[in-house]
């Protein structure tokens, strides 16, 4: 298992976000969260990429106990978030945002950062076109594309993706969804969290349903879209 | 650039620097060192109009240079790593009262031993500040900051052993080594004529004439200069520059944001105890009312007229901080009311500070880097 969440529990101030959530996330695949607003998907993230102490509960990445570890010692271990809607350094431009992308590997001087940079620029092409313009000045979703190219740069093992389709015209989510299997076929595990869950089902090999801070389903994907109960709550389908 | 709505036409300074850099390295080279030779020897020219009638303008020039010298400290802290301090006139003070303690009140080192001493006396303070401040953010920050540069002055008016509210006398001065006399001009409009009888000695650091020690004050802000430049193009200075963007997301990057921060502090408080060690040596006298708040936030004004985050337009905005009050002496009160309007009509005209910041040489290198491979990458496709 390439990480695996034990009853963790988070909170902010006295309100309890997360309440004994557990999961894993087999090597490889595409894990999806689906949950409302304030269902704690993306406080899931953030205390797995280390932004969120813990009050209770182990996080293990690879066999390794990070739950005590600071967020910018993960990124080293392989874990690299990209943040939901504006998560990207505005002053800097598209060229800078993507070689922070770089900043904890040991290898950012050699030629493979070309190539890394190269296969960005091919997933979103979007990208170079902008490549000398400030992030600041970017649309919603070049400024996420950004955010997920910044992130590939790193060469994570683990991606963890924050809601990459919010306020996206439908026909861009379709594609960065499309983008997301491309990059989880070239080998990069890809923990995904989402209010699309429509998308989010389909793309994923397992799922797990978050509301109120716990998670009330799990399955593969193919499960989840087919139950009746998630299709009435979340796919909008008859009750 | 088109989607931009912001596209400038080229301003005066922009196509300047475009001249500039577009020099032969050498031609660069002898302008630079002829700038830097006609700083050295300003206070010698006197030139008219710019030198002040009422004061030593040997010492002037000093202040200037000690101001240019916070000035490149608080810029690291604010500018740079983007952390709002508002009391580091403490820092400064750090560095004085070490000065003031080891070579008058306390012991008789010498100056040169005390200097170190003062400089990481300070910069220990700016760590034991930063450690469990800047864990805060934003305006809590500045509020800590403030509370820290009070808290110092108080300490030092209540405390018998740093001298009170009289302060501490007699402070040693650089060792002296008379060499030769330099003359100064003297001007009859603009006629200019060597003044025998004025002259600056190379070097005896006097009381009358300030000019050697606007020489010290001069060398070390070009060496606190030349180190900011290369931290500010290194890793370093990406790092703060990623952190002051966003420090969520910079940690989510890798960036250690707390590490670098605290070095921030660090360098800055360092930077602030260097200025105060040689204003105390200078002055040879210290008190209290010399930190007041008010010069805490005279370095910040100077830092943001400037252009926080450009070194040239902090330094800038030091030297008018500094000057313009000394200049306009003769004016009396008046000169007061005259400086605040000059930085009201700098706070409308130009937000951005004299000098905005601009991008930096490495933001330059990695624009090659990744531009040659765009270009490879759309021949391949």
């Amino acid at each position: 298992m390439l990480l695996t969440v034990e009853g963790l529990c988070v909170n902010y101030g006295r309100i309890e976000a997360l309440r004994d959530v557990s999961f894993e996330v087999p090597e490889g695949c595409v894990v999806s969260l689906v949950g409302a607003n304030g269902a704690g998907k993306t406080t899931t993230l953030r205390t797995i990429s280390g932004l969120r102490p813990v009050r209770a509960g182990r996080i293990t990445f690879d066999g390794q106990d990070i739950t005590a570890l600071p967020a910018h010692k993960r990124v080293q271990l392989g874990i690299c978030q990209a943040p939901e809607g504006r998560g990207i350094f505005p002053g800097m431009t598209v060229r800078e945002n993507l070689d922070m992308g770089t900043y904890v590997r040991k290898d950012r001087r050699s030629a493979s950062v070309g190539e890394d940079y190269k296969r960005v620029l091919e997933l979103f092409p979007r990208l170079g076109e902008r490549s000398g313009q400030s992030g600041g000045t970017l649309s919603g979703g070049e400024q996420q594309m950004l955010a997920i190219g910044r992130a590939l740069m790193s060469r994570p093992r683990l991606l963890l993706l924050d809601e990459p389709s919010m306020g996206l015209a439908p026909k861009l989510i379709q594609q960065i969804f499309t983008i997301i299997s491309q990059i989880n076929e070239q080998g990069t595990t890809v923990l995904l969290v989402e209010q699309n869950a429509v998308q989010a089902l389909k793309r994923c090999s397992f799922a797990c349903i978050l509301e109120s801070g716990s998670i009330v389903r799990d399955g593969t994907g193919q499960e989840l879209a087919q139950d009746d109960s998630v299709k009435a709550a979340y796919l909008g389908g008859d009750i | 650039m088109s989607g931009s709505s912001v596209v400038a036409k080229p301003t005066i300074r922009q196509s300047f620097s475009a001249r500039v850099a577009a020099l032969p390295k050498p031609v660069k080279i002898a302008l630079w060192v002829g700038l830097v030779v006609l700083l050295y020897l300003l206070p010698v020219l006197d030139p008219p109009l710019l030198s002040t009638p009422d004061t030593n303008f040997g010492g002037v020039l000093f202040t200037v240079a000690t101001y240019s010298l916070v000035a490149l400290g608080l810029n690291i802290v604010i500018g740079y790593a983007g952390l709002l301090d508002l009391g580091y006139v403490g820092f400064y003070a750090v560095g004085a009262y070490t000065v003031a303690v080891l070579t008058s009140e306390h012991a008789s080192w010498p100056l040169l031993l005390a200097v170190p001493v003062a400089v990481v006396a300070s910069l220990v303070s700016g760590v034991i500040l930063g450690v469990p401040t800047l864990r805060v953010r934003g305006d809590y920050l500045a509020i800590v900051t403030l509370g820290f540069g009070e808290i110092i002055r108080l300490v030092a008016v209540n405390s018998e052993w740093l001298g009170s509210a009289a302060g501490i006398s007699n402070l040693g001065k650089p060792p002296s080594i008379q060499l030769f006399d330099i003359p100064h001009l003297s001007w009859d409009g603009i006629v200019a004529s060597v003044d025998l009888d004025d002259t600056s000695a190379f070097l005896v650091f006097g009381v009358v004439d300030r000019t050697p020690y606007y020489w010290l004050a001069l060398t070390i802000l070009l060496l606190v200069l030349w180190a900011d430049i290369l931290i500010k193009n290194s890793r370093v200075g990406r790092a703060w520059e990623a952190t002051r963007e966003d420090e969520d997301v910079a940690e989510l990057m890798g960036v250690p944001t707390f590490k670098f921060k605290l070095l921030a502090f660090a360098m800055g408080a360092f930077i602030g105890g260097l200025a105060g060690a040689l204003y105390a040596s200078k002055q040879g006298f210290i008190s209290p009312n010399s930190f007041l708040l008010l010069f805490s936030i005279l370095f910040v004004a100077a830092v943001v007229v400037g252009g926080q985050g450009n070194r040239w337009g902090v330094v800038a905005g030091a030297a008018l901080v500094a000057y313009l009050p000394e200049r306009f002496r003769e004016f009396t009160e008046w000169r007061v009311l005259v400086f605040g309007l000059a930085l009201m009509l700098l706070a409308i005209f130009r937000p951005q500070g004299l000098l905005p910041p601009r991008r930096s040489v490495r933001a330059r290198r990695l624009d090659e880097r990744l531009g040659a491979i765009e270009g490879r990458g759309q021949t391949n496709a």
